[in-house]
């Protein structure tokens, strides 16, 4: 069997598709991290709830109105959006005047709601919720076993932040959103509705959540703490690209899951921490982080 | 003439400080009026509070006929003003051209990007550059009022536009507020450069302490000489 510094290639192959998928999620889940806070300035700790809302709006649309997957794929992204508009204009929209700590305090405080509720409801066992049909099973490439839905969130997940970044650097919406993230008064002044701009923006941010919490569906249960555990990853992906970045939270997202997953391979008892111990040398040699131009 | 620009009984704060007490002028169509003071007597309060962009306004603004004191910012200017900032605000994430073609059309009749260019060749020769804020002062006080030439505003709202650039781009400038007022633009021009000012303007008011303290057409410049020079020290 072929190996590369003494471990078998299929072992090796596998957890570099662990790392790719978990790289995934965490690309998304700090792509809208980045997009909020490029614009509203606000580390949004609600984030890691939105993700397990988005889950947890999969499995009714299955459960109570028997939606499959696919229409959960397309809904579920827009309902968990929509709260965040709420939460957005009932309250964030409130503390922009304030210090950025009351937007991160408030924000900690509706996740540990939304978790509290979810959890008081629901229990902290999974519910389980089955990969859609057409996605199930896999192809043997020879050198490794390849599930075709965990092919699925790579791809999906790729081409959200691809479309993502398109959106943000290449037209004219983008434009808007740049300019306004430097100086909003004057984008206004041109005419442009920057207050609805920011809600729109925290719903698109929010509903990229909710769309890796539908994907991370049938991978990982749905359960009211799997956004609380993920999340604190993903803060750290978002200081290794650099807060703000749209690249960065992409790039490192999948570059660090992958360094995840083959630190799993070589080392395990670091598999946990390797992410942490990059933060801590990304911020003491460049604190704006890898991406980051402040 | 038709008025474009109507203040009575402006008041702006910022916070707790209450910069205006009470302004009043009025602007008609197709004029240049300038806004003459000293630093801190209220002039750019007085561009920022018609566009919305002080903490707090009383009074009345009346833009083309419609009440706007309690309007948001990009609700005034779907009236027709395009405003270029003191510190210009290029914004340093976008490209030359990208800042030129940012601002939406908010009217009719805007220029074309090719008479722009016309207008600024500079701009036309530097327009890939990667980031706006690279240029030089007088390319991005040119680009700011550029950007808002293309987007049918017809009241431009320009404060101090000559601040800080080098003698030959203050002439440019002034040829190009000339060029504007016979193409049928409505100006309002904060200035603290008399010399650049006062052929352009038909009328001035002069501002201290947060109101007009006096107002005369430019027929009468010559005879308000010392006032002037009371006012401003010029």
């Amino acid at each position: 069997m072929t190996e590369i510094f003494g471990k078998p290639l299929p072992v090796i192959m596998g957890q570099l598709l662990i790392g790719l998928i978990n790289g995934s999620f965490y690309a998304l889940l700090s792509l809208g991290l980045a997009v909020i806070f490029g614009l509203l300035n606000i580390i949004n700790f609600t984030h890691g709830a939105q993700y397990m809302m988005g889950a947890f709006a999969a499995y009714f649309l299955l459960n109570k109105l028997g939606l499959n997957y696919w229409w959960a794929f397309a809904i579920a992204p827009l309902i968990v959006g929509a709260t965040g508009v709420v939460i957005e204009r009932l309250m964030l929209s409130r503390l922009y005047k304030l210090d950025h700590l009351y937007g991160l305090l408030l924000t900690f405080g509706i996740a540990l709601i939304i978790q509290g509720a979810f959890r008081h409801e629901f229990g902290s066992a999974g519910l389980p919720y089955s990969i859609p049909e057409e996605l199930s099973g896999g192809n043997n490439l020879g050198f490794m076993f390849l599930p075709k839905y965990r092919a699925w969130v790579i791809v999906a997940s790729l081409g959200v932040c691809i479309a993502t970044w398109f959106i943000i650097e290449r037209t004219r919406l983008g434009a808007y959103l740049r300019a306004a993230t430097e100086n909003p008064a004057m984008v206004q002044s041109f005419g442009i509705n920057v207050p609805r701009m920011i809600t729109l923006t925290y719903g698109f941010g929010v509903a990229l959540a909710g769309l890796a919490g539908v994907m991370a569906a049938p991978i990982y249960q749905v359960n009211p703490l799997m956004g609380a555990d993920t999340i604190i990853v993903v803060f750290a992906v978002v200081v290794i690209g650099g807060m703000g970045s749209i690249m960065g939270a992409v790039v490192t997202g999948f570059g660090l899951g992958v360094i995840e997953g083959l630190t799993k391979v070589f080392y395990p008892e670091a598999s946990n921490t390797v992410i942490f111990v990059i933060m801590a040398i990304v911020l003491m040699f460049r604190p704006q982080g890898l991406f980051g131009s402040r | 003439m038709a008025e474009v620009l109507r203040i009575e009984h402006l008041n702006a704060w910022y916070g707790e400080s209450h910069i205006l007490h009470g302004v009043d002028l009025t602007v008609n169509k197709g004029e240049v009026v300038t806004l003459l003071g000293r630093n801190g007597s209220g002039r750019t309060t007085t561009l920022k509070s018609v566009m919305g962009l002080v903490g707090r306004r009383s009074g009345s603004i009346v833009v083309e006929g419609k009440e706007t004191v309690s309007w948001p910012t990009h609700k005034v200017a779907h009236l027709g003003i395009g405003y270029c900032p003191e510190e210009r605000a290029i914004f340093s994430s976008l490209s030359v051209e990208e800042n030129l073609m940012l601002p939406p059309r908010i009217g009719e009749g805007g220029m074309s990007v090719e008479e722009i260019y016309e207008m600024f060749p500079n701009l036309r020769e530097r327009r890939k550059t990667a980031q706006g804020t690279k240029l030089s002062g007088g390319e991005q006080q040119m680009l700011a009022m550029a950007r808002i030439l293309r987007t049918g505003a017809h009241l431009l709202l320009l404060d101090e536009i000559t601040e800080g650039l080098a003698p030959v781009i203050v002439q440019a400038l002034g040829r190009i507020i000339v060029s504007l007022k016979e193409r049928g633009f409505t100006i309002v021009l904060v200035e603290q450069n008399f010399r650049f000012a006062a052929p352009l303007a038909d009328r001035f008011y002069v501002m201290e302490h947060g109101k007009i303290a006096e107002t005369f057409s430019a027929s009468e410049l010559d005879s308000k000489t010392q006032l002037l020079h009371e006012y401003l020290g010029v």
